[in-house]
């Protein structure tokens, strides 16, 4: 069975689930007491636990009770908070399995809201998974609608790997299709979210929407866009983006995340390796301008990509004729 | 509790041990050049305190530590051939070659292994103490480190969450005197106040003590008692355990084509005080050791040079190992890099 459900539901009902079915689940954080986690006082204060404002105590105990075997998932509350810890994000749970020859494991998982573009300025708002994308070890899920939300932490609280769980703050309260039960989404495989044959567009978190947004404009202008969904970015499906470029034979990359420290940046990449055949255009990326976010309203919106950049960059690669490479 | 006579020979035994193995690792550098490469830290000096801290656990119970780690699966019962191997990178190693000498670790004893990264591993310890309080059978985490992780953020909140959910873990600082190559007076505010360093207890409500970590018997009688204290669910406790590493820091660093060696240690090479390493060497804690056992009668020298004869063939075997152990298949680097 299938209903509606708001995208936070739907990934706090995949964490209710996963503590439910193994006591080794744990949830601790500065907020897991507050109103939102209400549901989850049934698991005692020992398994769901509220920390004090300690970001590297709390990554680093996690760690710890991995390591002891236990699946701690920390609730981090903001990807930036993670910064004062980054050393404990990119530097220890992830190595500990290779440095000892594969005899510890440390599953932890690490849920972050990012990329909040509401007026919360400069320190708060930004989408900082090009910071650690690259780090091996590390898995990185990026949901987008609510059954991903739901089918992606179910498997990240199962993998035997540290995984960086980032929703989108901007589409906690977006309502969508989700499974009950157990519903478990594949790391490293690609969604189609909406298949199209002139013009491949890749993009992750709240800017899918905004490309799904700016597909059907074009699709009234007779463009039809294919939107890819990489879901999580470590491991990253390059196959299917490259599948898809080979039908289409042209390229948009759409990213919130600054441009040198973006998703898109890597895509275009790997592109260029293995696919440049393809190309029938120039790859166009639609990422955020390497930039702070501002506070005030209009230079927020400047910075980011949205429905009209991405609409307008689907049209250029769409308008160069073949060959014109 | 005086531990028995049997118990003190093992802890003898195991101090020498340890001695042995660092021994072999730093005349690798010169007998094998080129052999060990990277970073080495040796743990000659702080036997007593290692060997007196491990024999305060009991089956169950795990311990986790820095990049100075060889002593500590040494005194939990690991084949010293498998961490030898490891240090001179072989198929053989403990870690298969992945981790080295920064980076030993054994599940199988509960040795969580360690981060290389100052204080980092605090709030792993108090995590697995965390993990333990959740199991409820009294196990108990010791988390060692060193003073200069004292002034880590990692170590304040760890100590501070520790404290506030009751954890059972102990805090074992080894303090060597230096971080690094500062004497801790010139980067500690306890220190430079006359202070012990164990104060930093008080700021956490959790019991501090300073000890002469060169005594494994005031060592293991006061980790046994912290151990205890943990055990019946009263928290964590702060043990500053004043130790003289006997060794430079580490290895020279130097890029490749430069042969590695173990240069002079800090007191003489930066501070001058060359008395004061003089009296740090003749006051080595395992002739102390030795000494003390022969004269209460619990060791006869023949028994004692038994020992240290056992160790030394047990070395020369480790290092003959590892000597033999294959490099690992180059493409084996990407092995392990998820579970």
């Amino acid at each position: 069975m299938t209903r509606e459900l708001p995208y936070v539901a739907a990934m706090n009902e995949a964490l209710h689930l996963e503590m439910t079915r193994d006591e080794d689940v744990l949830l601790i954080g500065q907020t897991v007491g507050e109103e939102h986690y209400e549901s989850f006082k049934e698991f005692g204060s020992a398994r769901v636990r509220v920390t004090p404002i300690s970001e590297t105590a709390e990554i680093g105990m996690a760690t710890g009770a991995a390591l002891a075997g236990k699946r701690p998932v920390v609730d981090a509350t903001m990807a930036e908070f993670l910064l004062v810890a980054m050393g404990q994000v990119v530097n220890e749970a992830n190595r500990v399995h290779y440095m000892t020859g594969g005899q510890l494991r440390a599953p932890i998982v690490i849920k972050a809201g990012y990329g909040f573009a509401a007026g919360w300025a400069g320190q708060h708002t930004s989408a900082p998974y090009g910071m650690v994308m690259g780090v091996p070890g590390l898995k990185v899920a990026l949901p987008s609608t609510p059954a991903d939300a739901k089918g992606l932490m179910a498997t990240a609280v199962r993998d035997d790997n540290p995984v960086l769980y980032l929703h989108h703050f901007l589409l906690l309260l977006e309502r969508g299709p989700v499974p009950e039960g157990e519903y478990l989404v594949p790391f490293g495989v690609a969604d189609i979210k909406r298949p199209g044959s002139d013009v491949t567009v890749v993009a992750t978190g709240w800017t899918v929407h905004r490309a799904l947004a700016a597909a059907e404009r074009l699709s009234d202008e007779g463009i039809d866009v294919e939107v890819i969904d990489p879901r999580t970015i470590a491991p990253l499906d390059v196959e299917t983006i490259l599948a898809s470029v080979a039908r289409t034979g042209r390229l948009v990359l759409v990213d919130q995340a600054t441009r040198h420290a973006s998703v898109s940046a890597v895509i275009a990449g790997e592109v260029a390796e293995h696919g440049l055949s393809s190309l029938r255009a120039p790859v166009v990326q639609v990422t955020a301008l390497d930039t702070t976010l501002a506070y005030s309203q209009p230079m927020e919106e400047y910075v980011l990509p949205d429905e009209g950049k991405i609409a307008a960059a689907v049209r250029q690669v769409a308008g160069v004729k073949a060959g014109a490479m | 509790m005086t531990l028995d006579t049997g118990h003190q020979i093992t802890m003898y035994r195991q101090m020498v041990r340890i001695r042995e193995f660092e021994e072999r690792v730093k005349r690798t550098f010169t007998d094998h050049p080129g052999v060990i490469r990277g970073h080495t830290h040796l743990a000659d000096g702080a036997e007593a305190s290692i060997v007196g801290s491990i024999a305060a656990m009991r089956p169950g119970d795990q311990a986790i530590a820095t990049y100075r780690c060889h002593g500590y699966p040494i005194a939990l019962g690991s084949d010293t051939s498998a961490l030898m191997a490891e240090i001179y990178g072989r198929v053989g190693g403990i870690c298969g070659g992945y981790g080295g000498s920064m980076h030993l670790a054994d599940i199988a004893r509960g040795f969580l292994g360690t981060s290389a990264i100052v204080a980092q591993n605090i709030p792993q310890g108090a995590g697995a103490a965390y993990a333990a309080q959740l199991r409820g059978r009294g196990d108990v985490v010791l988390t060692f480190f060193g003073d200069g992780a004292t002034k880590q953020g990692a170590f304040h909140e760890s100590l501070n969450v520790a404290a506030l959910w009751r954890l059972p873990v102990v805090f074992i600082m080894e303090n060597n005197s230096f971080s690094v190559t500062v004497r801790t007076e010139e980067e500690d505010a306890n220190a430079a106040a006359g202070e012990p360093l164990a104060t930093k207890a008080k700021a956490y409500s959790m019991p501090g003590t300073t000890i002469d970590g060169g005594d494994p018997l005031v060592v293991q009688q006061t980790v046994a008692d912290a151990v205890a204290r943990a055990r019946a669910g009263d928290g964590p406790t702060l043990i500053e355990s004043l130790v003289y590493r006997l060794s430079a820091h580490g290895n020279s660093i130097a890029p490749p084509g430069v042969p590695l060696h173990y240069p002079e240690h800090e007191a003489v090479a930066i501070y001058g005080a060359v008395e004061e390493y003089e009296a740090a060497k003749r006051g080595d804690p395992v002739p102390r050791f030795r000494a003390r056992l022969i004269e209460s009668g619990v060791l006869t020298g023949d028994q004692a040079g038994a020992i240290v004869d056992e160790a030394q063939a047990e070395m020369q075997a480790a290092v003959d190992f590892a000597l033999n152990s294959p490099l690992p298949e180059p493409a084996a680097a990407l092995n392990h890099v998820y579970a």
